[in-house]
């Protein structure tokens, strides 16, 4: 605190900025807390415009033969539902969840990087206006020689390829226009944001954890947060080249992927799936973690053979990397690869297999307290089981060749990313509402909202596995009266309403329980983990001091013993150990030093989308001044001194 | 629909299910009403697997909804004993898993092999896909049509596929699994018919603007249709018709309009080289057209010569703007190419 060392007086125009309040203070702040709160935000907001896609979708399929949409739409939209559910929804929600809790579960006062955790936001936020910025100035239309009847429309002008972009229907001669370019580039920016956070979270996790927080003794959440960071640094760089490679494909004349250059289109199914089935348990294993913290809490019960669920996770996360052909069973491969990949994707389904009935093993003999955040962890181990048993259908290569690309795949995975990941989202989100808003949420409202959303979740993708059966495939602008798909298309699409309804009740719940819910206690759940000992809402510094670590469970083992029987006993101290908790957690005794806020992460993002615009238009201007933008940022960052040698200086 | 095959033993769950859902009857894509010796390989794999899914279903959904009545928290209810985990639990859902996946594997394994492997004695034809729409070439029989595939019943077809574009998806669900169709690389699919019928498909992949009118029909023909359905493809359009009739002049507006730009017609325009588009040498003999989205009617093929567009987004097909007229005649002349 008092090192003193003489401030360069050149540095002064670098100044740290200081708003505490205000729109400059979540433009600059580096706090975990507020970028994981922002992530959330921004987040939930890209999920209503994915959600508001996939509704439209199912306007246009409620009839047989519909004129809702024109082709050009409909592909249009289903291109960014997906892109958006997955890139500007799904994974930026989870990052929310890792920002906000990791340090507060490892005992940190923040991330190792925390300049850089706030680059990985601001990077993600061009990128999602980048990505979205096509329906402003994109351009789509029919591939060359083809008709068109009608103009494709602002909507029709967004990305046309499908979030997966199989080339070389992607490419320029098929998807002529930018919207494909915009869609390209913005995943190009998207990923340098999760691989910069990737790398920020397995530093964090390996050297910040407090004293005692031993590998072994990190909660489930957290072991998850690292399985992910590991799967985003390996899995990121692929789709990064392959990107590239269309990008260079569709600006400069590449042929990486056109046949008639000497390139391979089922090359890129190959690198977009070996980067996108990890996806796959980069969605999934947040909600993993989060649910295995739910349900030891509102079982009273310890997480059932805690090493095999970790071990599990990792399992997962490692084998994830060999199942990726498992997506192109009936592209060109060979029976031997069929038979291979069939085999590594029923080996997969074995450390899920493992946390299922774990986390059963943790329910079971327990004191279930059945509050929002508890229906929402026993609802995903149900939704997300039905997942699993449909994935292993598709293991069984020969069916699989029936069911790929049918609406039984979407059923499949809408049921693990929506039934799963979704859900456990939500559940998280009730169980850590008060300690991030220091506010108890609305239990009715909460209750309620399981409800509908668990109704309508299954009146929407049950009958899907149907249609899928019966034949309607995927992408499917219209199907024909004829295939007698129209009964259950119809049900499909008024689940889908209801499910927009229950989300409506939880944003209704979320915005009146911050304001007006009743005070939250800081320990209201009588939990497990450390970031329970701290006030709610989270003060600032997190941490009063830092924590000293005894056990897995730590906070609980304080509160509790166990009798001979082996039943938890409320040790007569807890009480006592509460108060003094609460008066400690607002009161810190030292000085606390926190971390900086800064412009550069901002400026220097805000150079990205520039380029991508001067790849797009080939435009030197804009080149330069994305260049300028990231120069800048960068040498700022490199220079802005510490706030506290201003300080040290004015105190002496 | 078959009602033998329908009432089968293994069927029965599945019939009380769409008893509660009131069935989708009559379903023509329906991939669980095999109508081949693949289709059904793949089907009885698929029930196999279906049925240890339901048993693993009932036992977890079982747990859960059990442990929810049972260990929920009531007033005297006295705190639960902390386990921790047991090993011998855990070692043995991790073992049995292994054991039924292992069950699983075997099969399928075998499976795929035996779908893969070339057909003894197979009828080949070559698929290709379109942008959108699917061309068969017949190479023994120097025949070629679209949209609508012909094949002897009881024998094995082996396709020999590739794409001439964007990658497709070959799919006749009653008779085989899917096979995509590649630009550059040969893909290969064996389709075999019980008995004379007819069968929807349908590109399973996305591939542009019109993928979802990318249809098919499949024909199954005993023997002797067969023989005649091939030696009647082997002829040439008649090209000298009775003058003055409505069929010439749409003969004429055929050969000067611009359809010969893209659309072969045998014995009347026959060029040498591929053309971009559906031969139309027996076109009349096709219930469908336009990639089989369309019925073929007289109403449907004045819609689609007024705007082919309008029909399916992206086609390749211009808008000739062609006078009502023009339009009649070319139907009647496309009447005639049986």
């Amino acid at each position: 605190m008092t090192k003193i060392i003489e401030p360069d007086k050149q540095t002064n125009i670098f100044r740290r900025p200081s708003s505490e309040y205000g729109i400059w203070s979540w433009i600059t702040t580096v706090d975990h807390k507020k970028i994981g709160i922002m992530y959330g935000y921004a987040a939930f907001f890209f999920l209503l415009i994915g959600g508001l896609e996939a509704l439209v979708l199912r306007i246009q399929l409620a009839q047989p033969d519909n004129n809702f949409l024109s082709a050009a739409e409909y592909n249009a939209m289903f291109t960014m539902h997906g892109t958006t559910m997955v890139f500007l929804a799904i994974m930026p929600i989870s990052a929310a969840f890792f920002n906000y809790l990791l340090p507060l579960q490892i005992g940190a006062r923040d991330v190792a990087f925390p300049r850089l955790n706030a680059l990985s936001f601001w990077i993600w936020v061009f990128g999602g206006l980048f990505l979205y910025s096509t329906f402003v100035f994109g351009t789509a239309g029919a591939p060359e020689g083809g008709y068109l009847a009608e103009e494709v429309g602002w909507l029709g002008n967004a990305p046309n390829g499908g979030w997966f972009g199989y080339q070389p229907n992607a490419g320029f001669k098929y998807s002529p226009g930018t919207a494909m370019d915009y869609w390209a580039i913005g995943l190009q920016i998207l990923g340098i944001s999760s691989l910069v956070s990737a790398f920020n979270f397995i530093v964090t996790i390996l050297n910040m954890r407090t004293q005692g927080m031993r590998l072994m003794r990190m909660p489930v959440f957290t072991w998850m947060t690292f399985a992910v960071a590991f799967l985003l640094a390996f899995s990121l760089p692929i789709i990064a080249i392959a990107l590239f490679y269309v990008t260079f494909d569709r600006q400069f004349g590449t042929t990486f992927f056109l046949t008639e250059g000497g390139g391979d289109p089922v090359l890129w199914q190959h690198l977009f799936w070996l980067f996108g089935h990890p996806e796959v348990y980069i969605l999934i294993l947040p909600a993993f973690g989060i649910v295995s913290e739910i349900l030891p809490t509102f079982s009273r019960k310890p997480l059932f053979g805690y090493p095999a669920i970790v071990f599990a996770g990792f399992g997962i996360a490692f084998i994830g990397f060999g199942v990726w052909a498992h997506h192109m069973f009936a592209s060109a491969i060979s029976p031997v690869a069929q038979a291979g990949f069939g085999i590594s994707t029923m080996i997969i389904a074995v450390p899920t297999g493992v946390k299922i009935f774990n986390w059963l093993g943790t329910i079971w003999g327990g004191k279930l307290n059945l509050k929002t955040p508890m229906l929402f962890a026993l609802g995903f181990i149900g939704m997300f089981v039905i997942g699993g048993l449909s994935g292993v259908t598709h293991s069984v290569v020969p069916a699989d060749t029936q069911q790929t690309d049918t609406y039984y795949i979407v059923a499949h995975f809408h049921y693990v990313l929506f039934g799963g990941a979704m859900f456990g989202i939500f559940a998280g989100l009730y169980y850590w509402f008060p300690k991030v808003w220091g506010k108890m949420y609305n239990e009715t409202l909460g209750q309620i909202h399981f409800w509908t959303m668990l109704i309508g979740f299954n009146l929407t993708f049950g009958p899907m596995h149907w249609l899928g059966l019966q034949g309607q495939v995927r992408r499917t602008w219209v199907y024909a009266e004829e295939t007698n798909l129209g009964f259950w298309n119809l049900i499909v699409s008024i689940g889908a309403f209801i499910i927009a309804l229950s989300i409506l009740i939880f944003m209704a719940n979320w915005m009146y329980s911050k304001r007006k819910g009743e005070k939250a206690p800081f320990d209201p759940w009588d939990a497990r983990t450390i970031e329970w000992t701290i006030p709610s809402p989270t003060p600032v510094w997190n941490f009063s001091k830092a924590p000293h670590v005894k056990a897995l469970d730590d906070f609980w083992h304080a509160k509790y013993d166990e009798d001979e029987e082996g039943r938890a006993v409320r040790r007569d101290s807890a009480d006592a150990l509460l108060a003094q908790l609460e008066e400690e957690g607002l009161n810190p005794e030292e000085e606390i030093e926190l971390p900086n806020p800064s412009y550069y992460p901002f400026v220097l993002s805000s150079g990205l989308p520039f380029l991508g615009y001067a790849v797009i238009y080939k435009s030197i201007p804009l080149a330069l001044i994305g260049v300028v933008l990231i120069l800048v940022g960068s040498f700022g960052w490199a220079t802005e001194p510490l706030e506290e040698e201003f300080r040290s200086e004015e105190e002496e | 629909m078959n009602k033998k095959r329908f009432f089968k033993y293994k069927n029965l769950p599945v019939f009380s299910l769409l008893f509660l859902t009131a069935c989708i009857e009559n379903a023509p894509m329906d991939s669980l009403s095999p109508a081949g010796p693949y289709a059904r390989q793949i089907d009885d794999l698929f029930w196999l697997t279906f049925w240890i899914a339901v048993g693993v279903f009932f036992i977890v959904q079982g747990a859960l909804i059990f442990s929810v009545f049972y260990f929920r928290d009531m007033p005297g209810k006295p705190e639960p004993k902390q386990i921790h985990g047991n090993n011998v639990l855990e070692l043995m859902w991790t073992i049995i898993p292994i054991l039924i996946l292992a069950a699983i594997a075997v099969p399928t394994v075998r499976t795929i092999f035996d779908l893969a492997r070339e057909p003894e004695g197979a009828l080949k034809i070559e698929v290709i896909g379109h942008q959108w729409w699917f061309e068969y070439k017949y190479p023994d029989y120097g025949i070629t049509t679209a949209n609508v595939l012909v094949i002897p019943a009881d024998t094995p077809v082996r396709l020999e596929m590739w794409s001439n574009d964007v990658l497709h998806n070959y799919w006749v669900p009653k008779l085989n699994g899917k096979r995509y169709l590649v630009p550059g690389q040969k893909t290969y699919l064996n389709l075999h018919a019980d008995s004379p019928d007819e069968f929807w498909a349908q590109c399973g992949e996305y591939c542009g603007l019109s993928h979802s009118k990318m249809r098919g029909r499949v024909l199954s023909l005993n023997q002797e249709d067969f023989e005649n359905w091939v030696n009647n493809q082997k002829l040439n359009a008649n090209k000298e018709l009775p003058e003055g009739t409505l069929a010439a002049e749409g003969q004429q507006v055929y050969l000067n309009a611009g359809c010969t730009q893209c659309h072969v017609i045998d014995g009347v325009w026959d060029v040498q080289g591929d053309r971009i588009a559906p031969n139309l040498t027996h076109f009349a003999n096709r219930n469908v057209f336009a990639g089989a989205a369309l019925k073929n009617n007289k109403e449907n093929l004045t819609k689609w010569l007024a705007n082919p567009a309008e029909i399916k987004p992206g086609t390749f097909m211009p808008n000739l703007e062609l006078t009502e007229k023009e339009i009649e005649a070319l139907i009647a002349y496309l009447g005639t190419l049986k």
